[in-house]
């Protein structure tokens, strides 16, 4: 199958690559740019291991063609790390409340949670299970990833009326 | 601040050791998406590997055509049977004694088997090459009963019969059918019958623990490079157990160990899962020295479901005797086990039915029998123990079903019929029935405090309240208060009992200390999400006073770590935690010599203390850890070799019996059938905890996979042994939308032969929490007559249960 030239931004960088148009953007990014942060789980939208900010919008990277990604901006979990290296707040509130075990949901799951306090930085407990179900762990029990976002919207909203 | 300032207690916190809830180090690489999964791995020139399965449950292979296939572009090779034969590569050995097709050997036994292995420059290719594999299928009757399989004239497996058809001998002794594997009995038969028919009281019932499967996040899957050069093969995967993998590859390969090694690198989780050997590790292998080139093979969630590993499916039917007061006399259980088309469980050898033997649990029952037999059928192999130690979860839901069932009959308080029958404090070291001696345990204290903190008695009055309402016609709901205590034996295990094809099931840890106080320490086992690296050292940091944060933990790769049997089974705080204390303490032992030296007194005359060793009765004169280890590099000390290095391999005298106390709070809603968990409170006794913190996560985890497995997860398939739940559509993971929050509380009894009393944790919320949500919904169909029905209790068959008691008028 032909290749087309895939040109998009990706964590705040213009890249480009050479893929088939049915090449799903998980594996795009995973092979072909090396950035193997998004995981695959299930390969059908319901893991969301996957999970990654297309153009302001959580997508579930395993069901999006790359030729459908062509120009977007893209944000992984790798692109949440602070500008010195240092972990986001999510992250570090992840860290902090034990809001991880294996690994392998944590970049669709801070990744989404990204998004969700984008859209809604004050979320109720309710929101956040709401707002978190299409994001599975197998290790956690949730209790722990819903207070680390917590936390997380906590610290960044006092950073945020700090700056204010 | 410095050392001499210090309070004990602040230098004894500066470590983080044991009891310190300290922040995982993993999650540094974890949370920003810098984890090494097997699929991150990425090798110059790698091919990638794909599956033709079959989409029969039992049929003859009559051809495969590759011709198509191997057009596609980028198509390398494609792998049969016949390819595989003359390495002796087409058939592997299981887990339980037992052998395994790798690719179909002119037949399919279960849907999903792997016929045929494609070999491409990349997943696509490999993917569009497998569909071109022309396979000539002979469809076969299927049997998917196993009841009906033992009974049944179509032969499974000819490769177990001899030329008369007759069943030859197993792995477990004789077999009595084609379709029978083994029958494994433990008790004693005619004295427990005897007890029966003698009893005031007998209650029976079937009590069936569905099949379901472990289904980590991350499936399965191994990067296969043989150096054609060197003649060394690196095998990367998702093992659970590193070090077996790579003495069966060797066994079954003909390599020679010293040129295999075998690195599971990160690995999202296993439950079990990650146990076993399977086709798809032998041929990326076969396939990588077939082309010269590494090769990746990783299988999709459908794969995993379909092939992988299952777990559980137990028909128990059991019968338990008591007197009238509830003094239960005796148990008997017999167990009809569906393994699948091979017997792939993974179980000690010496226990092809695991520890099942367990299932007397947390009661003095004084005469007890159990048989367990053994059969295949057209599903997938396996059996695996997920989330638990081998085949107590099946004993946990068995025995606390049966005691549900018993308070029905003896129209007793389930609570107390528990209270009564439970081991007492004083009767630990605790022989059982069937064999076991439990290490320590105080049940009494963890039920009543259980009890206690939910408001056990409150909730029986509401809940009365709610009948008469519901009798009433003033609600539509029914509450249901689940209780379990159950008791767990982890920690395989002493290698007089315990080994898997012959490797002893010891453990190891092995510690270097650097010349300026920090350490590197290398484990047998390998984490799957279970934090070693943050919990083993702080067990290192209390025996030797080295901050945990200063020392380094490395598992996983064979060429480095000391030898081990790996995680599962909750074996690796009571075995390999062991180890770790052990080689801990010999540092320490050297360290006393040195430090005694330095201090210019005799050896007998420094004591321990927090990190240092003091001279007694001066504490003021001292050595640190730190500076006894940079003398032990730097000094020439007379009758010592220099260096700070110590190895244990630890095989421990017995099993651990870590246990607990659960109580779940539900609301039925008798017209959808739905099931809201209004409260879980799980109190568990792990013996010393390490990492409250950890524990803690690791309680929630299991909990929510035993909420799955009670209400709704499930491996089902239809007559024609077709998979019905073969994607996360069909089969049940919970959300965080599903999900409650947990309570979680804890008594300390540890274990006494443990080095620091530990029993492990990580599978107890399993084993215990199945039996909790399941006994909380019959719990609340208990007035309207309903004893037994089985999980998952889902949506339709809570509202099938409600219809059939007369429920819905």
């Amino acid at each position: 199958m032909s290749k087309m030239h895939v040109t998009m931004n990706v964590n705040g960088k213009e890249v480009e690559g050479l893929a088939e148009p049915r090449t799903l953007l998980i594996h795009f990014l995973r092979e072909n740019l090396n950035i193997t942060g998004p995981h695959i789980g299930c390969e059908t939208s319901h893991c969301g291991a996957c999970t990654v900010d297309m153009d302001g919008k959580s997508v579930k990277s395993c069901t999006v063609f790359v030729a459908q990604a062509q120009g977007k901006d893209v944000t992984t979990v790798e692109g949440l790390v602070n500008e010195d290296g240092s972990l986001g707040v999510i992250q570090e509130m992840f860290r902090e409340h034990h809001g991880l075990q294996c690994g392998f949901c944590t970049p669709g799951m801070i990744t989404r949670a990204h998004r969700l306090l984008q859209e809604n930085p004050n979320p109720t407990e309710e929101e956040i299970r709401f707002g978190m179900a299409g994001n599975l762990c197998r290790c956690t029990g949730y209790q722990n990833i819903v207070k680390s976002i917590a936390a997380a919207a906590d610290t960044l909203n006092a950073q945020k009326e700090a700056a204010e | 601040m410095n050392e001499q300032t210090l309070t004990p207690e602040q230098r004894a916190a500066n470590l983080k050791g044991m009891g310190s809830s300290r922040k995982r180090v993993e999650d540094v690489r974890f949370t920003q998406g810098k984890g090494n999964y097997v699929d991150d791995i990425k090798l110059d020139g790698m091919l990638f590997g794909d599956f033709v399965r079959s989409p029969y449950a039992h049929a003859r292979v009559v051809s495969i055509n590759t011709e198509e296939a191997m057009k596609v572009p980028g198509v390398v090779a494609v792998l049969t049977a016949e390819d595989l034969a003359p390495l002796g590569l087409h058939w592997m050995p299981t887990l339980a004694g037992d052998k395994q097709m790798v690719l179909a050997d002119g037949k399919v036994l279960f849907q999903g088997q792997e016929v045929a292995f494609v070999v491409a420059e990349d997943r696509y290719a490999a993917a569009d090459a497998a569909e071109l594999v022309e396979v000539d299928y002979e469809e076969l009757p299927v049997v998917v009963d196993p009841f009906e399989a033992l009974k049944s004239d179509v032969v499974l497996r000819e490769d177990t019969v001899d030329e008369n058809g007759n069943a030859t001998e197993g792995a477990h002794g004789p077999r009595n059918h084609p379709n029978h594997i083994f029958t494994w009995e433990q008790g004693e038969k005619e004295a427990t019958e005897a007890v029966l028919s003698e009893a005031d009281v007998v209650a029976e019932e079937m009590v069936y623990y569905h099949r379901t499967h472990p289904c980590p996040l991350e499936t399965c899957g191994s990067v296969a490079s043989m150096d054609k050069v060197t003649g060394k093969l690196t095998l990367w995967g998702t093992f659970q157990a590193p070090h077996a993998i790579r003495t069966v590859v060797s066994l079954i390969s003909g390599i020679a160990e010293h040129n295999i090694r075998v690195i599971s690198p990160d690995i999202g989780g296993g439950f079990g899962n990650k146990v076993g050997a399977y086709a798809g590790y032998v041929c990326s292998v076969v396939a990588s020295i077939v082309t010269g080139k590494p090769v990746k093979w990783v299988e999709d969630r459908m794969e995993n479901l379909m092939s992988t590993a299952f777990a559980r499916d137990y028909w128990m039917q059991g019968k338990i005797a008591a007197t009238k007061d509830g003094k239960i006399t005796g148990l008997w259980c017999h167990t009809t086990a569906d393994h699948g088309g091979f017997d792939a469980c993974a179980d000690p050898t010496k226990f092809p039915a695991g520890f099942m033997n367990i299932c007397t649990g947390s009661y003095d029952i004084p005469t007890a029998y159990l048989a367990v037999e053994g059969v295949y059928t057209n599903k997938a192999p396996g059996g695996v123990a997920y989330r638990c130690s081998f085949r107590v979860t099946e004993a946990a839901y068995f025995i606390e079903r049966m005691i549900e069932v018993l308070a029905i009959k003896l129209n007793m308080d389930a609570a107390e019929l528990r209270r009564i029958n439970f081991i007492k404090k004083d009767q630990f070291p605790y022989q059982s029935a069937l064999g076991w001696e439990y290490d320590s345990g105080d049940y009494h204290t963890a039920w009543d405090k259980a009890l206690e903190s939910v408001g056990y008695d409150k909730l029986r009055a509401e809940q009365a309240q709610q009948i008469e309402d519901f009798k009433a016609g003033k609600t539509r709901k029914l509450m249901g208060i689940g209780l379990t205590h159950f008791t767990e034996i982890v920690g395989a295990g002493p290698v007089k009992n315990c080994d898997i094809l012959g490797l002893g099931m010891f453990d190891s840890c092995e510690i270097r200390i650097h010349p300026t106080g920090s350490a590197i320490a290398r484990l047998g086992t390998i984490s799957q999400g279970q934090g070693h690296a943050t919990t083993f050292a702080q067990i290192i940091a209390s025996e030797i006073g080295l901050p945990a944060d200063d020392i380094t933990l490395e598992e996983g790769d064979t060429d480095t770590a000391p030898y081990g049997l790996g995680t599962y089974g909750s074996r690796s705080t009571p075995v390999a935690g062991a180890a770790t204390a052990m080689a801990a303490r010999k540092i320490r032992a050297k360290a006393q010599m040195i430090a005694a030296y330095l201090l210019e007194v005799h050896d007998d005359d420094v004591e321990w203390d927090i990190d240092r060793f003091a001279v007694k009765g001066a504490p003021e004169r001292f050595k640190t850890m730190k500076e006894i280890a940079f003398a032990a590099y730097n000094q020439a000390i007379p009758g010592l070799e220099p260096g700070l290095e110590a190895v244990s391999y630890y095989d421990p005298p017995n099993m651990t019996y870590p246990f607990g106390a659960y109580i779940c709070v539900l609301d039925i809603d008798v017209d959808t059938g739905a099931a809201d968990i209004r409260s879980f409170y799980a109190l568990d006794d792990c013996g010393t905890r390490i990492n409250p913190m950890i524990i803690e996560g690791q309680v929630h985890g299991g909990l929510t996979e035993a909420l799955a497995i009670a209400m709704g997860q499930e491996i089902a398939y239809d007559e024609m042994g077709n998979v019905k739940t073969g994607t996360l559509m069909d089969f049940f993971i919970p959300t965080a939308w599903e999900t409650p929050n947990y309570i979680t509380d804890h008594t300390t009894t540890p274990s006494p032969h443990h080095p620091i009393g530990a029993k492990g944790v990580g599978e107890s919320p399993n084993v215990g929490g199945v039996p909790c949500f399941s006994n909380a919904v019959h719990d609340a169909f208990r007035p309207f007559g309903l004893t037994q029905t089985h999980m998952p209790h889902d949506h339709w068959r809570i509202w099938k249960t409600a219809n059939d008691l007369g429920l819905h008028g």
